[in-house]
């Protein structure tokens, strides 16, 4: 195999795209053609109706994942393709865990369990009781390094989800699509240049 | 209304005037409505779906316009799939619709049932699955819209039984024009051109390239008048042949693995690269580490995933040539570059003594392929169509081919599927009824869909077919010679005899392999009325050259 090259990173690509069958599909096969995998991958309806967006997540160079937006942006259903660095987006995944009730209340402390980790019980019943904890991998792993000696029954991460800082909506490229008139640029994020003048975290 | 009748209604409505197809079962009500549409339609009943599919391709490309096949569900879709592919990798623009079982047995494993929306996905431009008649004419609309517009592609709607039988209130056909999602074409981009002119103004070595795009723009004229004002020495990759004659002053010949010597060599010593509708095909780049790192480059294209996908631009010009290139043109300054065109000429002189001489004027008894287009181009001027499948023989007709026009040679270049050529031609023949249409095919690309001989006899299509037979499935037996220490593995194709097969077709033939017989046969072929199958018996192992051998660079080009 060949080294890795250096710069590979985390990269956050975000599409809008018509909600139409099959368009997954045809987005998918756009990695696993060229052999790259994809750590991570959320498909939900955008603030605007009708339309869906897509967060995938894979580790590569800025010069593949640049190739790649541009190729998914080439779908006939696919309106608008970004890419982005950790740095320049803010994300989340939710981590939901299931534990017996009764060695929870018995051995753990839940609320310092709770408040140390940032996590919120969803349901307490008698026999389960389910926590959730959001935030970046390694905030959700650490609940379960808590939870893993109480006999951790079940536990699920979402996929990645992340909003681009320097974005200001996708209302405005709509309406730009809706004129018919093709956006200036190919496949870079447009408002990477003003990124100051927006709030960061 | 039915939707079967929809669906042709469709056709009838998108300017469609032929299709290309194989009936089944489900998608008998489609024929069944095609019994009323004889006179709008001409059905062609090909003998496989493959056939049916390149016959599409070879109309498409032939005309400029849509092509169209049909074909059942299962494995007369399945069939489809190397059409599919070549046409996509070609930028061919075609619609090609599917049966496919009823709606309320998807996913069952019914009979004759694939799920080819997934199949075909990674070989089409789009493709849509009609589960009710009311979906039929925007699915078509958009498919027509699709393949045709932007970067020509290949398009399959896939419409299940239900969804032909249905009855509906069907409004009046609108075509589709515009989608919201969709992009066909770039903007414009002013600036680009501008420093794309200055950057052509300031070479001194300046080399276009160009490809198919030039072709599927229609912009010929805009990209002769921008050769001939900025005089710069101009080479095709095998897609773009014809779009300047080769004739022509400027005209410096083919790039590639079999191109010419001097294009080749040359590539590497130009200062500035202007790649025209062209999407540097590992074929055409060779090594990529040493590509024309010496030279600036121009990029124009329509698909903006072309810019920067092997060679990095340094000015990219987004948009339709036909679009682009009048803006070029007006800003490039009037330049004769007769020193830097006299290499290239010097270039084809070398090769010219070195290959082409021998491979047209053969001083050995036998006859080599180069000498049989040779005939050909002095018998038919250059006008005829050339329809070449995969092979040595292609490199030859690419190569040697004379071409005054445009839309003139037909091959599969991205793909390279053997089998393509007997069926092309018969769509071709279709797509420019006026003009003659010679097919040259290899003794094994021929016998890869030997039986579309039948679309031939039942249509009294007027193919002419050249067999250039060698009887080795030559190209594999050449890069055996050359990088395998000549083991020939498999590369001894016996044939049948081709002129008695064709007269079971009752379509004529003859056979040569003498020297003295082949432009008499040439004529007689040319004069024939309706189809004639001439088998050329030309030299067992002679090679292809000049070559750029896989893993070299293109100023590495053996002229031996």
């Amino acid at each position: 195999m060949s080294p890795e090259p250096a710069d590979r990173q985390e990269y956050n690509i975000t599409a809008y795209t018509e909600n139409q069958v099959g368009l997954l599909n045809r987005i998918a096969i756009i990695f696993s053609r060229r052999k790259i995998n994809i750590e991570s991958l959320n498909v939900s309806p955008s603030e605007i109706e009708g339309i869906h967006r897509f967060n995938i997540v894979i580790v590569e160079t800025e010069e593949v994942v640049e190739k790649l937006a541009k190729q998914i942006e080439k779908q006939v259903e696919v309106l608008k393709v970004y890419f982005n660095t950790n740095a320049d987006v803010i994300w989340q995944e939710m981590a939901l865990y299931k534990v017996p009730t009764d060695v929870i209340a018995e051995k753990v402390l839940v609320e310092r369990l709770l408040r140390e980790n940032g996590a919120r019980a969803v349901v307490i019943r008698k026999d389960y009781t389910v926590f959730e904890t959001t935030g970046h991998r390694e905030e959700t792993d650490n609940l379960i390094r808590a939870l893993q000696p109480y006999g951790l029954i079940e536990f699920v991460r979402s996929a990645r989800i992340a909003i681009i800082k320097a974005s200001d909506g996708f209302h405005r490229k709509l309406q730009e699509f809706e004129r018919r008139e093709p956006s200036e640029e190919v496949a870079e994020n447009e408002f990477l240049n003003d990124r100051e003048q927006v709030f960061t975290m | 209304m039915m939707g079967a009748v929809a669906t042709l209604q469709a056709l009838v409505a998108e300017g469609v005037d032929t299709i290309f197809g194989y009936p089944g079962g489900a998608i008998i009500p489609i024929y069944d409505a095609l019994y009323d549409f004889k006179d709008s339609l001409n059905h062609v009943l090909v003998r496989h779906e493959q056939g049916g599919i390149h016959a599409a391709q070879g109309y498409a490309r032939s005309s400029g316009r849509v092509g169209v096949a049909l074909a059942t569900s299962g494995p007369g879709a399945t069939n489809l799939v190397t059409g599919l592919a070549d046409a996509l990798i070609d930028s061919t623009p075609l619609v090609c619709i599917t049966g496919q079982v009823f709606a309320h047995l998807l996913g069952t494993d019914a009979f004759q049932e694939t799920d080819i929306i997934n199949i075909t996905t990674p070989v089409t431009k789009w493709n849509y699955q009609v589960t009710r008649a009311e979906e039929i004419p925007e699915a078509l609309a958009k498919a027509f819209y699709i393949a045709r517009s932007g970067r020509p592609g290949p398009v399959l709607v896939d419409i299940t039984k239900n969804a032909q039988m249905q009855t509906f209130e069907a409004p009046a056909y609108a075509p589709c024009t515009h989608i919201r999602s969709y992009r066909p074409a770039p903007m414009v981009r002013k600036e680009y051109i501008a420093q794309a002119a200055a950057l052509i103004n300031s070479a001194k070595r300046p080399f276009i390239l160009w490809g198919q795009g030039v072709v599927l723009g229609r912009a010929e004229r805009e990209f002769r008048e921008f050769v001939e004002k900025s005089g710069i020495p101009a080479a095709w990759t095998i897609l773009g042949v014809g779009a300047l004659a080769t004739g022509h002053p400027l005209n410096v010949g083919m790039l590639g693995m079999h191109g010419n010597y001097g294009p080749n060599v040359l590539t590497n010593e130009c200062d500035v690269l202007i790649a025209i509708g062209m999407r540097f095909d590992d074929r055409v780049t060779g090594r990529l580490d040493k590509y024309a790192k010496q030279a600036q480059v121009v990029h124009l294209d329509i698909d903006p995933t072309e810019i920067d996908k092997n060679v990095k631009t340094t000015v990219p010009v987004w948009g339709d040539c036909k679009e682009t290139l009048p803006l070029l043109t007006a800003l490039v300054e009037r330049r004769e570059h007769t020193a830097w065109l006299a290499r290239f000429n010097d270039y084809a002189a070398q090769e010219v003594d070195a290959v082409i001489r021998e491979e047209l004027f053969p001083a050995s008894e036998e006859l080599t392929m180069g000498e049989v287009m040779q005939q050909l181009n002095e018998i038919t001027g250059g006008e005829a169509v050339i329809v070449s499948d995969v092979g040595q023989h292609q490199m030859v007709a690419c190569r040697y081919a004379r071409q005054n026009q445009s839309r003139s040679h037909v091959t599969s270049g991205g793909l390279g599927t053997m089998g393509f050529a007997l069926p092309a031609a018969i769509g071709a023949k279709f797509g420019a009824p006026h003009r003659p249409v010679v097919a040259v095919i290899g003794d094994g690309g021929f016998q890869m869909t030997i039986q579309e001989l039948g679309t031939i006899m039942q249509t009294g299509v007027d193919v002419k077919i050249i067999i250039l037979n060698n009887q080795f499935l030559g190209m594999v037996r050449q890069w055996q010679e050359l990088f395998h220490q000549r083991r020939y593995s498999f590369v001894d194709i016996q044939s049948p005899d081709f002129v008695a097969v064709a007269a079971g077709y009752r379509i004529a033939g003859q056979r040569v392999g003498d020297r003295a017989e082949l432009r008499p046969a040439l004529e007689k072929m040319l004069a024939h009325p309706g189809s004639f199958l001439l088998e050329v018996m030309v030299t067992k192992e002679n090679n292809i050259f000049p070559m750029v051998p896989q893993g070299c660079s293109v100023a590495e080009i053996r002229l031996r």
